[in-house]
């Protein structure tokens, strides 16, 4: 892509999202006008109206509307913060400025707006998010940056400042952070055919000291945990547009499983948002047959890991073979690993033996 | 060796001064003021003039290193009230059962013992006469210096003056000294007064302490209630010793007359039906009625519309062969089983026409016959309740104007009760509501009872009044704790139901009870509707403020939004949501 393109992509999308806010006030400013009430319709977001969708293989939000009107006194708070939020992302996105969630939280203060808490705000950035359709990310908000990534591939900024400099993501030896301008650029060049999305800090500078990106061609990606939606935007985006498959790797127990589900398959709380989901990506390990075959040192399952591995047993995402099998065979060996436990064999076991015996693995399905 | 003696009247008081309330000095001076107040207050009362009554307390020893804390005082008492004839002065004041109040009226006093009481006490902890000064208003004004012979209950004159009313005054004053402890009383004393101006929005009282403080309670009407009639005694309220009292003092004849002379409410009609039902009442045997008797009865029936219209047109034939054959020995059964359809009660006043009735006369009855007819009269079930003339109740433009005064309330909602009885006495109850002004906030529920107008401020706890409001559901009515909130209840009656001689607190007699419950929950369902409506209009208010606050937002952010340069016009909706509220909607 040449910078001119890339350019007027992201203006493209940001005059979208204008153009909708602006119609959005413009509905209820008619409302107004006319000597109504605004009123505001919106899919409901109840846990009644979340769906998992097989076809799109994510939760999707059902038919259920739900009104919000100002002259309804418990909706007019509510209804004000929302049109605020909107008024804000607006201004966020004209003036080419980001902002975070806590930021949103404080700003609020300076139109009079209070939140009674942080939860609150978010909510209604959520709501905001359901009744426009775009993410929070459109509107330039980003969660703190802790996400990182790092291989050979070149981006181009779109930020103000930096419109049409590149960056080779090998530029730094801790990886380069997520963060906004990174979540925004467009891709330049690419010379990686492969993503490794790594749970934990710690294996993901392993993965860089050891070279994995050069032997194996890989892009690697630090979730730290559970990975941020930019973060999630970010996989779907390298999987979609540069058609990259995507593995990950997560420490063997069921909260490493479900990050791999969440990069996956997403989750409740964003059923209304798409473009989360990256439902081709592949979850590595570590499985409890590795932790058996490998005979890794492990830590007794907790009771709160067996409740939650009985939920997911229950949860319409955990239909595949592979996770039915490994979620059975982590309440049979009722034993948990983390990544780390491959040190047992030596510092670079993982990567010698363990990773590419996965990759061949997963690249066969 | 047993001796037996006799003692007075003043000298079993004397004895037994705890009895009338003197109890130790700080009592003492509550009660001598309350006594001698409260006799102003009467005096005026009867004769319908709004009260003026003038307390002066001054320290005559300054306290002296008593280890009670007590000094001795002088009380001034004067009023406007009826003033006192001369000849009744030395007793009134000077013999102890004494008094005006022995009559079948509502007054404060019932015993005619508390002004003397005060007196009596006086003397006997300082021993210094006591000076009644008084007119009624004639051209002399009446001085006496005097003392009580307390073994004899007679009044001891030192001292008597006689001088010229140059400025028409009328009143009583009243001078004495007293030992007591004023500070320990002062806060009840205080209480006292303004409860009373609180229930006597007619009177001025001014009272000045030994500190020279001048308190005013001043007036804030002429209007005064009705005074009380004296009326007669009612049947269920009579004992023996009643009835034997009015046997030796009637002019009657006969019980029938006897009856309707000297008892509330008993007409011709009662008496009869009444003596029927205690068979003091005799009628002729059919069987030996003469014919010329049975032709006046006939006669005296068909000649007053009233009776013809109930027994029609009598026919003399008809009712003499029917004579022959009844089996009855009386004329009041005979024409009952002639007459199946007419009220014994109108067959006696046919029989009474026709002089055919006869009873005893009263003071011939025997004494098991006086004992028989008290009880009766107990048993009858078709008395008149008592009406309420005897009584004197404040009303209800009063009690409000009362309250107002004194307690500057945000609400305030009075109720009178009908009069009802208890035991042949008649009494009415009133009672108040108020809601805030210079009422406390306090946890409990302040409450101001009174009897006859005297304010009772001693046991509390184990009054009527107060387990009534205790009982009751305030929730129901919206009364949460800490709300400044009064309850007055107001009893009337020409016999209160005290539980002791301290009269202090009244008894759970059911009659008044229930009177008082309801009286309360009157005023206590208008009061839940103000607080109903104040927490509506409060709610109100909070939810227009909503609205304000943010419907200018919403206009704003949209107009910023849409890319206006002018916001839409948020009067309109505004207004719609006060107009909707303002319909109650």
């Amino acid at each position: 892509m040449t910078k001119k393109e890339t350019e007027t992509q992201a203006k493209k999308k940001s005059e979208k999202v204008l153009k909708d806010l602006r119609d959005f006030g413009g509905e209820l400013y008619a409302q107004m006008e006319k000597g109504q009430f605004p009123l505001v319709e919106m899919p409901s977001r109840s846990t009644e109206n979340i769906y998992y969708n097989p076809d799109v293989r994510q939760y999707v939000l059902g038919d259920r509307n739900v009104k919000r009107n100002a002259r309804n006194i418990r909706h007019i708070k509510p209804f004000t913060q929302m049109v605020w939020a909107g008024f804000f992302a607006s201004e966020l996105v004209k003036n080419r400025k980001t902002s975070t969630l806590r930021d949103v939280y404080y700003s609020a203060q300076a139109y009079e707006m209070t939140f009674k808490d942080q939860p609150e705000s978010n909510n209604i950035l959520t709501d905001l998010e359901t009744a426009t359709g775009f993410a929070r990310e459109d509107f330039n908000v980003y969660p703190e940056e802790r996400s990182a990534l790092f291989g050979d591939l070149t981006i181009e900024y779109t930020v103000p400042g930096y419109e049409g400099k590149q960056l080779n993501m090998t530029s730094h030896p801790d990886g380069v952070m997520l963060g906004p301008s990174v979540v925004s650029s467009e891709f330049a060049q690419n010379k990686c055919d492969k993503v490794i999305a790594i749970e934990k800090g710690g294996l993901f500078t392993r993965f860089i000291e050891e070279r994995v990106h050069e032997k194996f061609n890989a892009l690697l990606v630090l979730c730290a945990g559970q990975a941020p939606r930019a973060t999630r935007h970010y996989l779907n985006r390298l999987n979609q547009e540069l058609d990259l498959p995507v593995y990950i790797f997560t420490d063997g127990d069921p909260w490493g499983m479900h990050i791999a589900m969440v990069i996956i398959s997403g989750s409740a709380n964003a059923a209304h948002l798409r473009g989360l989901t990256t439902p081709d990506a592949k979850w590595g390990g570590v499985y409890a047959t590795d932790i058996v075959d490998y005979k890794l040192p492990t830590d007794p399952l907790t009771e709160v890991d067996i409740k939650r591995l009985h939920e997911l047993e229950k949860d319409p995402r955990y239909t595949g073979e592979l996770w039915k099998r490994e979620i059975k065979t982590f309440l049979k060996i009722k034993k948990k690993a983390e990544q780390e436990a491959f040190s047992r064999y030596g510092l670079t076991y993982i990567v010698d033996e363990y990773l590419p015996a996965k990759l061949e693995e997963m690249s066969k399905d | 060796m047993v001796t037996f003696q006799e003692i007075s009247p003043a000298d079993f008081f004397y004895r037994n001064r705890d009895i009338a309330g003197f109890t130790n000095p700080s009592r003492a001076v509550f009660v001598s003021i309350r006594e001698i107040v409260e006799n102003s207050l009467d005096s005026a009362d009867q004769i319908s003039v709004p009260p003026e009554v003038y307390v002066r307390l001054t320290e005559e020893e300054a306290q002296p290193g008593t280890e009670s804390g007590s000094g001795v005082y002088r009380l001034m008492v004067m009023d406007n009230g009826s003033g006192i004839a001369p000849r009744h002065i030395p007793s009134a004041f000077g013999q102890v059962l004494f008094g005006s109040n022995y009559k079948l009226k509502q007054a404060r006093g019932t015993f005619g013992l508390g002004g003397k009481m005060s007196i009596l006490y006086g003397q006997i902890t300082t021993h210094k006469p006591v000076i009644i000064k008084s007119s009624t208003g004639g051209n002399k004004v009446y001085e006496f210096k005097m003392m009580i012979d307390i073994q004899r209950n007679r009044p001891v004159i030192m001292d008597r003056k006689t001088r010229r009313n140059k400025e028409n005054w009328r009143g009583t004053i009243v001078e004495y000294s007293l030992e007591g402890d004023y500070y320990r009383a002062m806060s009840k004393v205080l209480e006292y007064l303004k409860q009373t101006a609180l229930l006597t929005p007619y009177a001025d009282i001014k009272f000045v302490d030994p500190k020279g403080r001048l308190y005013m309670f001043n007036k804030v009407t002429n209007k005064m209630p009705p005074p009380p009639t004296e009326t007669l005694a009612h049947p269920y309220g009579v004992d023996v010793e009643t009835l034997q009292r009015l046997f030796r003092v009637t002019t009657s004849k006969n019980l029938i007359e006897f009856m309707r002379k000297h008892f509330h409410r008993v007409g011709a009609g009662t008496s009869l039906s009444f003596l029927d039902f205690a068979e003091f009442l005799r009628t002729p045997d059919p069987k030996r009625l003469n014919s010329e008797t049975l032709s006046q009865l006939i006669e005296t029936n068909n000649k007053s519309a009233k009776f013809r219209k109930l027994f029609g047109t009598m026919d003399e034939k008809k009712l003499k062969a029917l004579v022959k054959k009844t089996k009855t020995h009386n004329m009041a059964d005979f024409l009952v089983t002639v007459y199946p359809k007419i009220d014994r009660s109108k067959i006696l006043r046919l029989l009474a026409s026709s002089r055919m009735v006869r009873s005893k006369n009263p003071k011939k009855l025997k004494p098991p016959e006086i004992v028989k007819l008290v009880r009766k009269m107990k048993k009858y079930p078709d008395f008149l309740p008592p009406d309420a003339s005897c009584l004197s109740p404040l009303g209800e433009d009063l009690l409000r104007a009362g309250i107002l005064k004194e307690l500057k309330p945000d609400f305030i909602a009075v109720s009178q009760r009908k009069p009802s009885t208890y035991s042949g006495h008649p009494f009415i109850v009133e009672t108040a509501i108020a809601y805030g002004g210079n009422i406390p906030k306090k946890d409990d529920i302040v409450v101001y009872r009174y009897a006859n107008k005297i304010p009772l401020l001693y046991d509390e706890a184990s009054d009527v009044s107060v387990k009534v409001i205790r009982s009751m559901n305030w929730r129901r009515y919206k009364v949460a704790s800490g709300m400044p909130i009064a309850i007055l209840v107001h009893l009337c009656s020409t016999k209160v139901p005290y539980k002791t001689v301290g009269k202090e607190f009244i008894a759970d007699r059911p009659e008044v009870k229930i009177e008082i419950l309801n009286g309360i929950r009157e005023v206590a369902r208008r009061l839940q509707t103000f607080l109903a409506k104040r927490e509506h209009v409060a709610k109100e208010k909070k939810r227009l403020s909503v609205f304000a606050k943010y419907l200018p937002k919403i206009a704003r952010f949209s107009a910023d939004l849409a890319q206006k340069s002018e916001t839409p016009d948020i009067e309109l909706l505004l207004k719609s949501v006060r107009k909707y509220d303002e319909e109650g909607n």
